[in-house]
């Protein structure tokens, strides 16, 4: 960890002079055999409950069901960018967070917007018969 | 050389270049670079995720998901990633203490898995097929099997990328050009169990709690 | 063989004789002009021995230099096409009155569908991109980009996709569907041509080279500044491009993903934009306009950065409101994805979805005129010189302003109803594209000429080509902002009503202007070769410039700076010039550069064979050119050996040759 904390000591310095012109060689954070496995068995016990919880119907509200998958899903996504991808806000000068943070944006943006514009236009624009009937 | 950057009054001598650079290095761009481009992949996999929340319930009076997904595959399958997922980890470790043989073997084991992945991935694609649940059937099976069916396409490349890297390692051993290369097919797989993790939840255990 | 159809179809799939528009006067009078044209021009390299050339110097060059005037070059070819599908329309409609006209509706359809796709991917977009690889690296004081040789694929990646469409002008036909292609229209039922094909798969192969050349740029901005350049010392054209390339990555991919759902549906026989099976044809619109939007960003950041430096140099002045301007490009790309509604308000989707976007949109006019409030104080009590960069960016600012009103105006659900698909929201999008754009890039290329070949350009041509340009543009679209408000749709191809005629025959005679001020640019850079020695600038700074490209010599040497600069301004070279800066005669050092490789020009010759064969249903040929596509890829990594050392000596000889010049001048 020596090294890291080194590296993140070099990065603190292009803070301050501004460019990143002498940057380290290259080197990507990386992890050890312990912070691995701890991601390992997180992210399976992090698959387990879900699955568990559809497959043995837990739950007898399913939207409760939905919203504990949808959270354990967010939940194990940010274990793999940490224990897995060794996201952290030092890397890259903060760089690639910044463009981790962006893309999330835009993702959701794009996710959440497309459906609420597409449900609205359904609601609005796709009659049932009955409701033709009614028009006239 | 933090002294010659801060700005100096007016008098005293400013330092307007660097006598000598230090050796401006070639690869030091690779790893944001190669992040950016995931994160475009990532938009990519946002449209198709659109799709799928959009039309994902347009069954067009076809087979729903509960009657099609057969969840102890897809734990399988999701096993195979992660499991995946963590070799690929002990190989990055090997290659961190510079074991050139440790790399390999952990590379290929990755490599297996992957394509246990994409062969039962395969298996349910042509199970559905043949179920008259193929992508043609309705928008519904059209975003399914778009989603899925990108994930691994990209999943495949992982895989021949994987085997050209295990060649170009066991060639010329871990020097720096190849070390930066495992790491970025490293964020490459990693970030795509990162999109399975979606797949999993919000098509196919979303889509069988109907 | 012939009278086989199986093994015709197996070998050429869809091509046959009757794809070759023989039958239509006008493409084969083009094809003859082109045709002679072209073997003129191969004939002369050939004549000259120029292939080596350039061959070694340019088509191969990793030089983001060379690579940005190829793009630029491409773009100024791709302004020709484009221009004359723009005067076959104008002179169609102004004489399409109670008689077809000279355009048939299905030649008359791809004309402007193409009009479209070639000016925004052909033209607008090579020259920003050309225009940021040029200055860019040449700005934050570096020797290149982050990965010199994806530059140098991207840009052919880019020319492979203007390729595809001028082949579908000779074989076969263009999309008849308008420039974003919207099914059902585009769908394998109603459009089952090759048009839609071809426009697919030229967008795809060009999209790929623009993803890759953001991702390049942002990653040159992001590592590879010189030392002292905090990002609040960036100079302000690339903070626009940092801006306009993180839109790039963070939209063309739904641009790709999007089109590949469509080529799914005409292909494979999926159902995401069908009308049967659960398929929802707005989902197209939806999903295409969240990456057209930005899109428009992407073009506009840039020229805002073109018209910042240009402003600040002829004013002789530091930019007014440095700080403001970076928030508020900062703040237009977040916002650039919050709108995208606002291009279909008529979908009908409702009250609240539409109130959102109308004032999302509205809100976006608010950085944007803090930008023109900063130009404006920059230029207020500056000694301006009406040079011919500058007089853009004063026709800019006018013109720029009402679009950005007309645009206002398009933003209110309400009034959209009435303003959508007609004549206005043609006048107000080609309001801001050109006087916006177009004038940006324009100023840009004559502000930064001198730069890339060492003599400034002819300023009687450039200022007679910005007169027809500016008179032209408003003579040519007033009319349609008349038209548009009295509800005459877009893209009609002929018309009963006798008494719109008057206006459409004065938007031809505004088009015919503009043909003048584009002859004028071309002529301009005939005439300034021929006087390229009264014209060449030694110095380096023709224009007294304040950013660090001025700094070098002009042309920059291979590797730009034979040292790397240290920073402590925005205004970096105007502060060296102020605190006595001399150049460094002694102690230069060897320099690493990256070697030149041809695997960019081969890739997007098998990427254009992949596409033919897509498009073409020559399934081998796709097959074939994908394999190799992915084989050279994987021989290519197999070179480790990609870069090469400039020796002292020469970086000395060369920058001995540069101090003699100066002291000579």
């Amino acid at each position: 960890m020596s090294a890291e904390a080194a590296r993140a000591d070099g990065h603190a310095a292009h803070g301050a002079d501004g460019g990143n012109w002498h940057d380290d060689h290259g080197a990507a954070p990386h992890g050890s055999f312990r912070s691995y496995m701890t991601g390992f068995v997180l992210a399976a016990i992090l698959t387990i409950i879900p699955f568990a919880l559809v497959m043995g119907d837990v739950f007898s509200d399913t939207r409760v069901t939905a919203f504990v998958i949808m959270a354990l899903a967010v939940v194990q996504i940010v274990v793999h960018m940490i224990y897995f991808l060794h996201m952290n806000s030092r890397a890259e000068g903060g760089w690639t967070m910044l463009a981790l943070i962006f893309t999330l944006v835009v993702v959701v943006i794009t996710l959440a917007g497309s459906i609420w514009v597409m449900y609205h236009m359904n609601a609005n624009m796709m009659l049932m018969p009955h409701d033709m009937r009614n028009m006239d | 050389m933090s002294a010659s950057v801060s700005p100096a009054s007016d008098g005293e001598k400013v330092v307007f270049y660097l006598e000598k650079d230090e050796h401006a290095h070639a690869g030091s761009s690779t790893a944001l670079g190669f992040w950016l481009y995931l994160m475009s992949d990532c938009l990519i996999f946002a449209v198709l995720f659109a799709c799928y929340g959009v039309l994902g319930r347009s069954y067009a009076a076809g087979p729903t998901p509960k009657e099609l997904f057969d969840l102890p595959l897809v734990a399988v399958n999701t096993a195979m990633l992660l499991f995946s997922s963590i070799t690929y980890g002990f190989a990055m470790l090997q290659m961190e203490g510079g074991k050139k043989w440790g790399t390999l073997f952990w590379l290929g084991v990755t490599g297996l898995f992957g394509v246990a992945f994409i062969g039962l991935e395969l298996y349910e694609f042509n199970h559905l097929i043949h179920e008259g649940a193929g992508p043609w059937r309705s928008a519904f099976l059209s975003s399914f099997f778009t989603l899925v069916g990108t994930h691994g396409l990209h999943v495949s490349f992982g895989i021949l990328w994987l085997v050209v890297l295990m060649i170009q390692v066991a060639h010329r051993g871990l020097i720096e050009d190849n070390r930066r290369r495992l790491m970025c097919l490293s964020l490459f797989w990693h970030f795509l169990d990162v999109i399975w993790i979606g797949v999993f939840s919000f098509v196919y255990l979303m889509g069988v709690l109907g | 063989m012939f009278s086989n159809p199986d093994f015709w179809t197996s070998v050429f799939g869809r091509l046959s004789f009757e794809s070759l528009p023989i039958h239509e006067p006008i493409l084969v009078a083009t094809f003859a002009a082109v045709a002679l044209g072209g073997l003129a021009l191969l004939g002369a390299v050939t004549y000259f021995r120029l292939w080596g050339y350039l061959w070694k110097e340019w088509f191969t060059s990793v030089d983001h230099k060379k690579i940005g005037i190829m793009y630029v070059i491409l773009a100024v070819v791709m302004l020709l096409r484009g221009f004359a599908d723009a005067l076959m329309m104008r002179t169609q409609q102004a004489i399409a009155f109670d008689n077809p006209g000279f355009l048939p509706p299905h030649h008359y359809d791809q004309v402007f569908t193409a009009h479209g796709v070639i000016m925004i991917f052909f033209v607008a977009m090579p020259l920003v991109t050309g225009l940021m690889n040029l200055v860019v690296p040449l700005q934050i004081g570096a020797r290149d980009v982050s990965f010199p040789f994806l530059n140098n694929f991207s840009f052919w990646m880019t020319t492979a996709g203007a390729i595809i469409v001028m082949m579908s002008l000779f074989i076969g036909e263009f999309a008849m569907t308008g420039w974003l292609a919207f099914p059902p229209l585009s769908d394998i039922t109603n459009s089952p041509g090759v048009g839609v094909d071809y426009y697919i798969w030229a967008l795809q192969v060009a999209g790929v080279g623009t993803t890759l050349s953001g991702v390049n740029l942002i990653a040159t901005i992001v590592k590879m500044r010189a030392p002292g350049m905090t990002m609040m010392k960036l100079p302000i054209f690339t903070w626009t491009a940092l801006c306009s390339n993180i839109l790039i990555v963070a939209s063309f991919p739904v641009l790709g993903a999007t089109l590949a759902l469509l080529s799914l549906d005409r292909y494979v026989g999926t159902n995401f934009f069908t009308a049967g099976l659960g398929g929802n044809a707005m989902m197209y619109v939806n999903l295409i306009w969240i990456w057209g939007h930005p899109e428009v960003y992407i073009l506009i950041l840039p020229a805002f950065g073109v018209f910042s430096e240009i402003t600040s140099t002829f004013c002789g002045k530091r930019l007014f409101g440095y700080t403001s301007m970076v928030y508020a490009t900062v703040v237009i790309t977040i916002l650039a994805y919050l709108v995208w509604l606002h291009h279909f308000f008529t979908m009908g989707s409702g009250a609240s979805v539409n109130s959102f976007f109308g004032i999302t949109t509205m809100i976006i006019s608010i950085p944007t005129g803090a930008k023109i409030f900063n130009w404006m104080f920059t230029m207020f009590r500056g000694r301006i010189r009406y040079e011919v960069p500058m007089l853009w960016v004063v026709g800019f600012m006018p013109t720029f302003v009402i679009g950005g009103m007309t645009g206002v105006m398009l933003a209110v659900p309400p009034a959209d109803f009435q303003f959508h698909n007609t004549l206005f929201l043609v006048a107000h999008f080609h309001n801001v594209i050109i006087g916006g754009v177009l004038f940006g890039m324009l100023a840009g290329i004559n502000y930064w000429f001198p730069k890339a070949f060492g003599y400034v350009l002819d300023p009687f041509w450039g200022k007679l080509s910005f007169w027809f340009w500016l008179v032209g543009f408003w003579v040519a679209f007033g009319p349609l902002y008349v038209l548009g408000l009295m509800g005459v749709t877009r893209r009609l191809n002929h018309f009963e009503d006798g008494s719109l005629q008057i206006y459409f025959l004065i938007a031809a005679f505004g088009a015919v202007l503009i043909a003048c001020g584009i002859a004028c640019f071309l002529i301009q850079l005939v005439v300034s070769f021929l006087r390229r020695e009264q014209l060449r600038d030694v110095t380096g700074d023709p224009w007294d410039g304040r950013t660090l490209e001025w700094s070098t010599s002009s042309p920059p040497p291979p590797y730009n700076f034979a040292f790397t600069p240290v920073i402590h301004d925005h205004d970096a070279w105007y502060d060296m010039k102020k605190r006595g800066f001399k150049m460094p005669l002694s102690g230069f050092q060897p320099i690493h550069m990256p070697k030149n490789t041809g695997t960019g020009v081969i890739l997007s010759i098998l990427s254009t064979g992949f596409a033919f064969g897509m498009i073409w249903y020559m399934w081998w040929l796709a097959a074939g050119s994908f394999a190799l596509i992915v084989l050279g890829a994987i021989i290519h990594t197999f070179n480790y050996h990609r870069d090469y050392w400039i020796p002292a000596d020469e970086v000395a000889r060369t920058e001995q040759a540069r101090s003699v010049a100066v002291a000579g001048d």
